[in-house]
Order: C-alpha cells, then sequence, then structure tokens
C-alpha cells in the first residue's frame, strides 16, 4: 500500500507511522472494545501479531462459527457490540450461520475478517473468498476496505451501524496489505452515512392517538419483543402495562422484558406458548405490538391471528410496520423514546378515561385468570424417568430468576423458555429466529466473558451439544465456570416430535446414538462431569453443579419421547392449540 | 405488475449489488435497470423496472429505504412521472429500402446515427409501447440488432424535487435549486 495518510495537513508532526493492524486496534479501543473472539489465518497474520501485546483480550475458540456465537452472546447478555473476527476463505464463510443468526435476533455484532491481498482479489488466490460478496444478505451492512485510509473511518462506521437505529451485524473485510500497510493515526471526528436513517422520535400525533386508543380498549393486551431488551425499555415497559393494568405477553425474545413474576405478565405466546397467552392475543380487542415483528412462530395462521384487534405497532424499523400484518396505528421509533412520550400521555389523559371501562377491563382480567387455571403451563414431573421439564424446573429454581441462561436450539430452548423464569433482561440467551443449532454453548461463552460475576447454565440438547463440542476446550482454557446442562433425550427431540405427530411416527435420521460419556468427555477436558437418569438424582446433582468453581458438564438423560406441548401445529391458528398429548380412548 | 422504482444511491462499490440482491432474494426478475451518476459524483440515480405484486411493492421499497447506501427509493408506478426508454437499432437495407426506412424513422422520430451501404444504424427514444412499435416497423424491413437502455424516469411531484438531491456540493447548490424551483 502506498496510499497513507502523510500529506495530510491536519496530520500532527509528531504522529507515527503506524500498520492498518495498529490502526484497526486503535479504533476498537476507541469503541470501548474489551474482548474479541476469533481464530487466526494466513491473511490476518498482521493483525495477531499486534494482538499479541495488545490489551484487549482475544478469546481463541475453536470454530469460526461458535466466534460469531460467542460475539453475541456477549452482546445479547450486555447490549454491547459483540466482536469477531475470522481469516479469509474458510474463516469468513465459517462466520455466515452466526451472521445470519445476529440479523435474524437483531443482535449488534461486528465481525472482523482478513482477506487476500488487494492485488490478489479476484485471482481465485488461496483462502480468497468472495466475503464482501458472500455476507451480503446476511449483514446489515459490509465493508471492503482497499485503502488504509478509509480504515478508521469505515471501522467506526461499522460499530455506529452494528449498535444504532435497529441493531444488527457489520462486517469489515480486510485485505492482508491493508493491514500491512503503514500511515499516520488520525482520529475520526464525524460519520458520514447520507443514506442511513434511523427514527428515534416517534410521531407526536400518533403516540395521543395510541394513548386514546389503549384507554378505550376494553380488552388490551400488550405484545411485547426483542425490540424492548434492544431498546433497554423494560422500565418503560412496566410503567406502560402497570398503567393501563394491562396483561402482557413477552415473545422468545423478549423473555424478561417484563419480569416474569410480575402480575401483569401472562407468559410467552406462539407456537409453544400458554393456553392463556394465544387466547389472550386471539381475543383482545386492542393489540399494543412493542418491539415485535409478528413472527410466523407467534401469530401462526395470520390470517386468523388477533382477529378482533385494532393493533398498534411501534417499532424502529418501517419496514416492519405492515410487513406481516397491517397495523390500525403504525408508530416508527425507538420504543424506549415512544413510550416514555406515551407513559406521560396516558397519564395526562387518566382521570377522563380510567373509569370509562373498568368493568369491561375486570371482565377482561378475569377471562384471563380463567384461562391460565384452565391450562397453566405445568411442567411435567415423573418419579421414573427425568422428564426435561422437570430439568428446567429445577434450573429455575437454582437461578432464582437471576441466572443467565443461553439455550441451544429445539424441544429444551421450548420447555426452557416456557419454564424458567427471567426476572430482568438478557438473561434468556437463544438463537430465536434462525434457530441455529449449536448456538448454545459458544453463546454461554460470551456471556460469561461479558458477564463473569453472573451464573450462567447452559441448556443445551444432545444434537447441538455435539456440534459445539470443540468449544469445551475454549471453557476448559479459561475455566470458565458455565454450567452446562445436557437435556439428552437420545434424539433430535423437535424433529421426533413432528415426524411422530404429522409423518406417521416414521423415526426418520433422528435417533442419536453413541453419546460420550459426560464424566469422562468432561474429564479428558480437565473438568468435572456426571451423567444422570434417576429424578431423585437431579436437585443434589444441579446444586452440585452450581457449587463447582470451575465448568460443569451435567447429562441428564431424559424421557426421550416427551413432546412440547401446548403446541400450535404450522399452519394453525394460535387458539388451536393441542394441549397435550391425545389420551388413551378407554375400551 | 410492472413497477417502476427511482433511486438515489451512494456511488460506491456494492451499492448496486445490495439492490439487485433484494430483489433477487425474494424471486423478483429485474426487467431493466439503468444507473449513472448524478450531478453529485458521490451519488447516482438508478431506475429499476421490476415485477413485484402489487401488495408487496411497500415492503420492498422500504426494504430498499433501509439499505445503508439507498438515500432514497421512491416508486413511480402510479405517480406522476415521465418515463423514457432509448433503443438503438441496427438494420439492414437493400437499397430499394433506404427511403422508406427513413420516412419510417422520421414518423418515430428517430435519428440515423450511422449509415453505410449495408444499411442504418438508428436511435429513438420514447416510452417502451412506442419503441416496441418502432422495432416492429423496422423489422419489416429486414435483419436487424436491437439494443435498449431500459426505462429511466424522473418524478413529477413538486415535493420531490426539493426532497431529492442531486445537489452538487462544489458548485451552488442555491443556483440549481432555484433553477428546480422556476421549473417547476
Amino acid at each position: 500500500m502506498s496510499t497513507t495518510t502523510a500529506h495530510r495537513s491536519n496530520v500532527a508532526p509528531d504522529s507515527k507511522l503506524i500498520s492498518g493492524a495498529r490502526i484497526l486496534l486503535e479504533c476498537l479501543v476507541r469503541e470501548n472494545v474489551d474482548c474479541i473472539f476469533g481464530y487466526p489465518g494466513g491473511v490476518t497474520l498482521p493483525l495477531y501479531d499486534a494482538f499479541y501485546d495488545h490489551p484487549i483480550r482475544h478469546v481463541l475458540v475453536r470454530h469460526e462459527q461458535n466466534a460469531a456465537f460467542a460475539a453475541e452472546g456477549y452482546a445479547r447478555s450486555t447490549g454491547r457490540v459483540g466482536v469477531c473476527c475470522a481469516t479469509s476463505g474458510p474463516g469468513a464463510t465459517n462466520l455466515v450461520t452466526g451472521l445470519v443468526d445476529s440479523m435474524m435476533d437483531s443482535i449488534p455484532v461486528v465481525a472482523i475478517t482478513g482477506q487476500v491481498s488487494t492485488k490478489l482479489i479476484g485471482s481465485d488466490a488461496f483462502q480468497e473468498a468472495d466475503t464482501f460478496g458472500i455476507t451480503r444478505s446476511c449483514t446489515k451492512h459490509n465493508f471492503l476496505v482497499k485503502n488504509i485510509a478509509e480504515l478508521p473511518q469505515v471501522i467506526h462506521e461499522a460499530f455506529y451501524i452494528a449498535s444504532s437505529g435497529r441493531p444488527g451485524p457489520v462486517l469489515v473485510d480486510i485485505p492482508k496489505d491493508v493491514f500491512q500497510a503503514q500511515a499516520h493515526y488520525t482520529p475520526v471526528s464525524s460519520i458520514h452515512l447520507p443514506g442511513y436513517k434511523v427514527f428515534t422520535e416517534g410521531h407526536t400525533g400518533q403516540i395521543r392517538r395510541a394513548a386514546q386508543m389503549m384507554w378505550e380498549a376494553k380488552r388490551p393486551f400488550v405484545y411485547a419483543g426483542g425490540g424492548i431488551i434492544a431498546a433497554d425499555a423494560s422500565d418503560e415497559l412496566r410503567e406502560l402495562v402497570e398503567t393501563l393494568n394491562a396483561p402482557a405477553v413477552n415473545t422468545l425474545m423478549g423473555l424478561g422484558a417484563l419480569p416474569a413474576e410480575h402480575p401483569n405478565f401472562v407468559s410467552m405466546p406462539g407456537m409453544h406458548g400458554s393456553y392463556a397467552a394465544n387466547m389472550g392475543m386471539s381475543n383482545t380487542d386492542l393489540l399494543i405490538a412493542l418491539g415485535v415483528r409478528f413472527d410466523d412462530r407467534v401469530t401462526g395462521r395470520l390470517a386468523a391471528f388477533a382477529p378482533h384487534a385494532k393493533v398498534i405497532h411501534v417499532d424502529i424499523d418501517p419496514a416492519e410496520i405492515g410487513k406481516n400484518r397491517a397495523p390500525d396505528l403504525p408508530i416508527v421509533g425507538d420504543v424506549k423514546r415512544v413510550l416514555q412520550k406515551l407513559n406521560k400521555v396516558l397519564q395526562e389523559i387518566a382521570p377522563e378515561h380510567r373509569q370509562s371501562n373498568a368493568d369491561a377491563r375486570d371482565a377482561w382480567w378475569h377471562q384471563i385468570r380463567e384461562w391460565r387455571a384452565e391450562h397453566p403451563l405445568v411442567p411435567n414431573v415423573s418419579t421414573t424417568e427425568i422428564k426435561p421439564q422437570h430439568v428446567m424446573r429445577e434450573i429455575d429454581r437454582l437461578s432464582g430468576g437471576r441466572a443467565i441462561v443461553t439455550s441451544d436450539v429445539g424441544q429444551h430452548q421450548m420447555w426452557a423458555a416456557q419454564f424458567i423464569r427471567f426476572s430482568e433482561p438478557r438473561l434468556w440467551i437463544n438463537s430465536g429466529g434462525l434457530g441455529a443449532m449449536g448456538f448454545g454453548l459458544p453463546a454461554a461463552i460470551g456471556a460469561q466473558f461479558a458477564r463473569p460475576d453472573k451464573l450462567v447454565f447452559s441448556i443445551v440438547g444432545d444434537g447441538g451439544f455435539q456440534m459445539s463440542i470443540p468449544e469445551l476446550a475454549t471453557i476448559a482454557n479459561h475455566g470458565l465456570p458455565i454450567k452446562i446442562v445436557i437435556v439428552n433425550n437420545g434424539y433430535l427431540g423437535m424433529v421426533r416430535q413432528w415426524q411422530e405427530l404429522f409423518y406417521n411416527n416414521r423415526l426418520s435420521q433422528v435417533e442419536l446414538n453413541s453419546f460420550p460419556d459426560a464424566k469422562q468427555l468432561a474429564g479428558a477436558y480437565g473438568f468435572k462431569g456426571r451423567t444422570i437418569e434417576k429424578p431423585e438424582e437431579l436437585a443434589s446433582a444441579l446444586e452440585e453443579a452450581v457449587q463447582e468453581n470451575g465448568p460443569y458438564l451435567l447429562n441428564v438423560r431424559v424421557s426421550p419421547y416427551e413432546n412440547v406441548y401446548p403446541m400450535v401445529p404450522a399452519g394453525g391458528a394460535i387458539n388451536e392449540m393441542v394441549l397435550g398429548p391425545p389420551q388413551p380412548v378407554e375400551a | 405488475m410492472l413497477q417502476i422504482i427511482s433511486l438515489l444511491v451512494e456511488n460506491k462499490p456494492g451499492a448496486l449489488m445490495r439492490i439487485t440482491g433484494l430483489l433477487s432474494a425474494r424471486g423478483y426478475n429485474i426487467e431493466s435497470l439503468t444507473v449513472a451518476r448524478t450531478l453529485d459524483p458521490e451519488l447516482s440515480r438508478m431506475s429499476i423496472v421490476v415485477d413485484i405484486e402489487p401488495q408487496l411493492r411497500t415492503q420492498v421499497i422500504k426494504q430498499m429505504n433501509k439499505l445503508i447506501n439507498v438515500l432514497q427509493a421512491t416508486d413511480l408506478t402510479d405517480s406522476p412521472a415521465v418515463k423514457r426508454e432509448m433503443v438503438l437499432v441496427r438494420v439492414r437495407a437493400a437499397l430499394t429500402n433506404r427511403t422508406s426506412i427513413l420516412k419510417e424513422a422520421e414518423i418515430f422520430g428517430a435519428r440515423v446515427v450511422d449509415s453505410s451501404t449495408e444499411g442504418f444504424a438508428l436511435e429513438v427514444t420514447g416510452d417502451s409501447e412506442k419503441l416496441d412499435e418502432f422495432i416492429d416497423v423496422i423489422r419489416s424491413y429486414g435483419e436487424i440488432e436491437v439494443t435498449r437502455s431500459g426505462t429511466v424516469a424522473v418524478s413529477l411531484e413538486a415535493k420531490k424535487l426539493r426532497l431529492s438531491p442531486p445537489v452538487p456540493k462544489t458548485t451552488h447548490p442555491e443556483e440549481i435549486s432555484e433553477k428546480l424551483e422556476t421549473r417547476n
């Protein structure tokens, strides 16, 4: 690289020439990055040389995909930007699943990838891949830096884009010669993104109308999601719910947004949501949708979703408004700001409205309590075998709503979401939109690095766990006190459940044999592990895991044929739930 | 149904890919696409004709507006706008036909941009239907080769002019905007 900023007049005469790699680290420091998850390679050698004696902590994972998931775990547990790093070619392609995952769940992540030298780009060079092209659709934005002079600007823009508006992943692809080039580092003072539009303030008139509608509703229902957590709007949500005394659900992405023990909290809605939550959604006359995207796993058949409801939809992303359900009143804005204003207006106009629908609202609450009592979410517990729900109940007991719980994808994820309570946001960490198996364990690594003081449970299935076994080395390496709980039913449980229910129980390729011995596996990495299969062992084994100072691998053999209920079959309306296994017909 | 989208985008590598990628990811086929620099060399104007079901049009425009490189995406399908296309036609013409071809060209307002013993190269602009007709007529005289530019469009809504650059940063922005105002 010959182009440097050396000729610029604004360079202080005493500023030294430093490499692109050092400039990158300088920018990361300015972005308050304290931890990067990554894996080195050929073209990132200059960068890793700079890491060698740099205060930013680099965590060496064992697969790039897990670097991306760990960065997500970091971001999801703190709200700060998670950073991952990989080399060109295979390193970059391995990041893709994690990038899509953070895209789907709106998680702020910056991925740094190495690229072959600018002169070699396009020549099918060793470990060359079109990272910029490949990651176009799996990032909020991406950059290819072809000149060291652009590097600081791009890095700060990347962090700004990742963390502002609707958060998401941003990838910066940096060729080897840009890492090696020398330039004077000039701190960036402003960001130039003329096409980047972020709408934070909601429309005042719309907010007024929303407040009016909320007081006029007879059966209001709050549907709050991941946007509340991204916007750090839990307090505002709580105020809204209390002012209106409205029942509220948190989606899978929003669990913890309203504390689970809050009297107005109903539970999670959707395909495996509770009866009360789904009936509430189906019968409300005003659906107050806050930071949600009307995902198909929540709405079921769209045409039959919330058929009696007017919809108020608050979202920072204008493209979410009307994407799946046309709202009666859209508000584009940061849900925190919008709720702050809305709460104010609600209070202002409360005196004239509070009494008008009081009877109807009492009846509505009565109805919700009735639904709750009719089909409560109760963990299935047996004395002869460990039920997976029983595992969740015990983890819930030990967590007391305060532990970080990361989950993988499948049945255990749904049971955890149903039965583990969260008192605050950023405790429940799971792959919601993409449903990426192999997420849970590396995400726990990221979360534990971000919040070393926290008790972290990583609840994984025996399938997903085997996708992330290599990361046991990372855990052992750093002595991370993660409590890995394998909910082991010997099957890809969720797929098996669908095969049982919809494919005549033809269990095709879902049986997972040859699971390793947990004690020996953990022992091979130098930490404790154990397998249990009796219900009476469960509580004490989990307690032992929690009391252990270091990592713990607890393999829980659970009943193999347990299904997740309630269940809305694909394509069904959410009030058409299957509430439990078919009862045996008596002769 | 064909939709005409006008975009103001940053003149940067990858900007085109993001826009076409957004369309191809949803399985939409692009009928035509033109892109060129605006008065501000950092920006490009793009006109895309694409087949999208009417109920999904708003969503696609919103998704385009979300792209970091896109300053503004506008649906011109049903709004007042001038939509024009250019076509270049080479026609092999026997001596006996040459006069008639020139007459046809005159009717359609086409210009001769090349003339040789082989035949002519003609240039004509207009709306797409008119160009279809022109091509049909010329084809009746013999072998032809056609290159179409695809539709370029400009909105005629008054407010659009004020909202949308290009306003060159280097020279006199006031002058330009004045010009735009008076043309209104």
